[in-house]
């Protein structure tokens, strides 16, 4: 079709914006107050309920984008059609609009500026859940217990330097409280990942691997390797819980009475393993 | 228009068809052990599921029982003949009681995380050593483990003493050979499908143990098919 013939028609801009705000205006909303909370990892830990508002801040910036690819392809598959019997022919030519070009980059612009600022302030707020390395930027404030999880193939095992250097091969934490995990591995890479508690973090060999969390009220969690690690990889799994105060004190006391007989072969508390064996774990 | 439509309506159907394929093919890998399993004999006491399972673990496993590699340290399982085979996933019964008797053959290389030197998910925690019952052994001088971290059942096994006279070479080992005779007692118990494995890394002439034999299913590893 040639342009200088081109009859005048509607404006289909104007349909596709209106569609497109009708349709953001509705599900926006939507998203985030059905869809948000429903968002993984869950509500174990003030972390993993941070992600959820983070996810959820994300999938409703996302709905509008979304929304707009919608109209956009529904219209134009309704409205540009090629006619039954009619021939093939070119569309108009497409000319430079300045406008929509400079709306483009600025509000892409803006878009992925706040969402570097957001993200930014999401994770300095308390490590976000992630491992931040032997030195950590993003420290919670107030006491923390710390706890060392110590990967190997295929098993975790968690230590509580706390409490004699007790060591478990399950993890239980206290509700309501403070963490500070210690992720380290004595042979290869592996990750430790609570997901319910929106933790991962790396376990490297060498390694001290710092992560915070703050437990929520009593529930159970699931603790996965998420980084390939050998034969056994997809069977490293297991399952973590939060108790109460109290039924965490009894856990450890009967924890303390199974290890005792260890206690006097174990080395000292150590930041971190190595694969050799003249400088065991645990 | 027609051609058209019977051609996209079968194409669907043929990626559907192979989809479901590769899916319950994945699936049976996923819950199945991969190799076929030994069904361990099974007595009955008191209308309870007893089960035997004498085991060994030995240094090499020898050509007759592995031609492709026969320097592989492995376990084995003896039969209700007698024999010894190279086969590492068990069939075992559920809620069953299992009398465990691992005759191990290899010398100590120690564990590299000295909390496994104490025997757990097993009756008493505690396990029989040469008649000797313990709860927990010099981790420098554990030689493998054998255990199923779904039943939190670990069990450390001494080695055989370096100056040990008479020590076995390559596998199946006799009774006679320098070995030590560890005992314990566990349970199973809801059917499902659990892999156990030694948690020493013990292959030889790997980087620091980690691989051949402890990254092959059938030597240091297998499942327990509870059924």
């Amino acid at each position: 079709m040639n342009a200088t013939t081109a009859q005048p028609g509607p404006n289909h801009a104007r349909r596709v914006i209106v569609a497109w705000i009708v349709l953001s205006l509705i599900a926006t909303p939507l998203v985030a107050i059905f869809l948000g909370p429903n968002i993984p990892p869950g509500n174990g830990s003030d972390q993993a309920t941070q992600q959820v508002f983070d996810n959820t801040v994300m999938v409703s910036l996302l709905t509008p984008v979304i929304c707009l690819l919608l109209v956009f392809f529904v219209y134009a598959l309704a409205q540009f059609r090629k006619p039954r019997g009619s021939a093939l022919a070119d569309g108009p030519p497409l000319r430079e609009q300045r406008t929509v070009q400079l709306l483009w980059i600025v509000l892409t612009s803006l878009t992925v500026l706040f969402l570097a600022g957001f993200g930014t302030f999401e994770l300095l707020q308390n490590g976000a859940g992630g491992g931040q390395g032997p030195a950590p930027v993003a420290i919670p404030s107030g006491p923390k217990m710390q706890v060392q999880v110590i990967a190997q193939q295929w098993e975790f095992t968690y230590r509580y330097p706390s409490y004699g250097g007790l060591e478990t091969s399950q993890l239980v934490l206290p509700a309501d409280t403070q963490i500070e995990l210690h992720v380290t591995s004595l042979d290869a890479v592996h990750s430790f990942w609570a997901y319910q508690l929106g933790i991962k973090a790396d376990a490297n060999p060498g390694v001290d691997n710092v992560a915070y969390l703050k437990t929520k009220g009593p529930q159970t969690f699931s603790v996965h390797c998420a980084e390939l690690c050998g034969l056994w990889h997809g069977y490293m799994f297991s399952q973590g819980k939060i108790v109460s105060e109290s039924d965490f004190a009894a856990w450890v006391k009967q924890q303390q009475e199974l290890f005792a007989s260890v206690k006097q072969y174990m080395p000292p508390y150590s930041t971190a393993y190595f694969p050799d064996p003249q400088r065991r774990a645990g | 228009m027609r051609a058209r439509t019977w051609k996209l309506v079968g194409t669907i159907v043929a990626v559907a068809a192979v989809g479901v394929v590769v899916g319950l093919y994945v699936s049976k890998l996923t819950t199945e052990a991969g190799s076929p399993s030994y069904t361990v004999p099974v007595k009955t006491v008191n209308g309870k599921p007893v089960v035997d399972l004498t085991i060994q673990t030995v240094a090499a496993v020898g050509p007759q029982l592995s031609p492709s590699h026969p320097d592989f340290v492995s376990y084995l399982i003896r039969n209700a003949q007698g024999k010894w085979m190279r086969d590492t996933v068990w069939r075992l019964p559920a809620h069953a009681t299992v009398h465990v008797t691992i005759y191990n053959f290899d010398g100590a290389s120690g564990l590299r995380n000295s909390y496994l030197a104490r025997p757990q998910g097993i009756d008493g925690n505690t396990y029989s050593v040469d008649g000797k019952t313990l709860d927990v052994i010099d981790p420098d001088d554990a030689s493998h483990t054998f255990a199923v971290p779904a039943y939190g059942l670990i069990v450390a096994l001494p080695g055989v003493a370096d100056n040990a006279k008479n020590q076995c070479g390559y596998a199946p080992c006799s009774l006679s050979m320098a070995h030590r005779t560890i005992q314990f007692t566990f349970h199973t118990g809801s059917a499902g499908h659990f892999r156990w494995q030694c948690f020493v890394p013990c292959a030889a002439g790997w980087l620091y143990g980690f691989g051949g034999p402890m990254q092959t299913i059938g030597y240091m590893d297998g499942f327990l098919n509870i059924a």
